[in-house]
């Protein structure tokens, strides 16, 4: 019975979310679009989930002076002040009945101070990352490795100025060797027929996993069958 | 199965009717129609969609066996898991960004489970960090059964499946510090990702762990393939559980999958060949014929 009240419950809701898809008015449609409002209000309070299991699993660490506690340590200040300051709208110029973010407040300060710049920064080594996997990736060595590399300088070259200086010169007559012009061709051809065959099998293993799941089929995210 | 949508279906038709129709008993009044006309075409797709899967499912059932093709990514799971208890090291598993309303999410719980199964019979150490909070609660049930039914529940630590934050970039740079103190041996990042997904990759990539990923989600998977040392594109994410389970009726949906990607490909030769005929005729009975040819996948 343990197993089977969630199989239950799956099966309908997912008949109700698919049924509800082609049914335009009725108790079907208004579950249908009350769905995704039920869902937001139940992660609403996972974070209370996700930030008390955050707090015993620093704490843990710290009192028991885990590896790398001091790292722990930096966690829960940046969490307690945060949420103080948050909770309790401290250095909010329109005190306690100002809203949550107040443009001058101490959170917008933590917000836009700490927060943004840090994110900024992790966001930034993408550049760097791309770099290194590039040199690391395109090497000729197969028939394959080879096609990706001549793509990727073509694209690298077409992309900025210097593509258009390098073949600017060419006549009309032979305009679709312009190194942007064959950008712009691999990238909306070859590339997008690529992207779009991807898509259709995604699209298919997503409506056999979901039938799967729907169905029964699929049990594992259940978790222990006791 | 059988009882249980049968169960389900009669609750379902029970639930309708505890919401009585509104407009019972007054005067007929112009009304929107039942049905979205827009989407038949829709409705067909998925009503054929639907039971060539279960026709293969019911075929599997019955014994009849399908040959699947390898897929290397996850023939290596076990090599990967293998190579990280002879280093010593931990293997780190990343389910992506997303909820558990996503369902690369819940593809990526079913394989966790497949792996911890794995990691349990080797005695290896496993860390999850995740993004969201009911993904921390899905992946500690998924790992705890796993560890029970290898035989092996003193090894599960619930402690090493915890919540990290729900920013993509804290989370990202929560999971990279842990790469680069822990150095596992093995990183699996399965799930939905965005731009983190190179980040990832190639701090993975400096510590030497094998990487194995795999995600639906088209724009990272170039990064995905530059980067780790096996990618499962797109559809392989989804059969994945099934490919490793090696459960019939899992496997006999994956052939119901290729069926539709099959009839994909003979309509999109078919389309192709109708408009390549309309462009060079401008016939317009050709162009009428495509036209209903193709109505299914407007």
């Amino acid at each position: 019975m343990r197993r089977n009240i969630p199989l239950i419950i799956t099966f309908i809701t997912g008949m109700v979310l698919i049924l509800g898809y082609f049914v335009t008015r009725g108790p079907l449609h208004t579950l249908y679009e009350s769905f995704s409002d039920y869902f937001a209000i139940i992660t609403v309070f996972a974070f209370i989930l996700g930030g008390g299991n955050l707090i015993k699993v620093h704490l843990r660490r710290i009192a028991n002076r885990a590896k790398d506690w001091r790292y722990s340590m930096v966690t829960m200040v940046g969490f307690t002040v945060t949420l103080i300051v948050g909770m309790f709208k401290i250095g909010a110029p329109g005190g306690w009945g100002a809203a949550v973010v107040e443009p001058e407040s101490w959170l917008q300060f933590i917000f836009d101070g700490i927060f943004t710049p840090l994110a900024a920064t992790m966001f930034a080594l993408l550049a760097f990352f791309v770099a290194s996997a590039s040199y690391r990736a395109f090497r000729a060595r197969t028939k394959e490795a080879t096609i990706l590399l001549v793509a990727a300088c073509i694209i690298l070259l077409g992309r900025t100025p210097i593509g258009g200086w390098l073949t600017g010169w060419l006549p009309p007559e032979l305009s679709f060797l312009d190194l942007p012009n064959l950008a712009n061709w691999i990238m909306a051809w070859p590339n997008t027929a690529g992207q779009r065959a991807i898509m259709i099998g995604i699209a298919l293993g997503v409506v056999a996993t979901s039938l799967r799941i729907i169905f029964g089929i699929e049990r594992n995210y259940l978790g222990r069958d006791e | 199965m059988n009882r249980i949508c049968l169960l389900s279906m009669v609750l379902l038709v029970g639930l309708w009717g505890l919401f009585p129709d509104a407009t019972a008993g007054q005067n007929a009044t112009a009304a929107t129609s039942w049905f979205d006309t827009n989407r038949l075409n829709t409705f067909v797709l998925v009503i054929v969609l639907t039971g060539v899967i279960l026709w293969f499912v019911a075929a599997a059932s019955s014994g009849k066996t399908f040959f699947i093709r390898k897929i290397a990514g996850l023939e290596t799971v076990e090599e990967a898991v293998g190579r990280a208890t002879e280093m010593g090291k931990p293997i780190l598993y990343v389910p992506g960004l997303n909820d558990m309303d996503d369902v690369q999410t819940i593809a990526s719980m079913n394989l966790l489970g497949h792996l911890a199964k794995i990691i349990a019979n080797y005695e290896s150490t496993l860390y999850v960090p995740v993004r969201r909070s009911l993904v921390m609660s899905a992946a500690r049930e998924t790992v705890h059964q796993s560890y029970l039914s290898a035989g092996r529940p003193d090894a599960y630590q619930e402690d090493s499946i915890y919540y990290v934050s729900d920013e993509q970039f804290a989370y990202t740079a929560s999971v990279d510090g842990i790469i680069l103190r822990e150095k596992p041996a093995a990183c699996f990042y399965l799930g939905s990702f965005y731009a983190e997904s190179l980040i990832l990759a190639e701090t993975g990539n400096s510590v030497g762990a094998m990487q194995i990923a795999g995600t639906a989600k088209p724009p990272q998977l170039p990064f995905f393939v530059a980067a780790c040392d096996y990618t499962l594109l797109g559809e392989e994410l989804f059969a994945a559980s099934a490919y490793l389970s090696k459960e019939p009726r899992m496997l006999g949906s994956l052939k119901g999958q290729d069926v539709g990607k099959a009839v994909a490909i003979v309509f999109i030769l078919i389309g192709c060949a109708l408009k390549t005929l309309e462009a060079a005729t401008g016939n317009e009975a050709v162009s009428r014929f495509s036209e209903y040819a193709l109505w299914l996948f407007k």
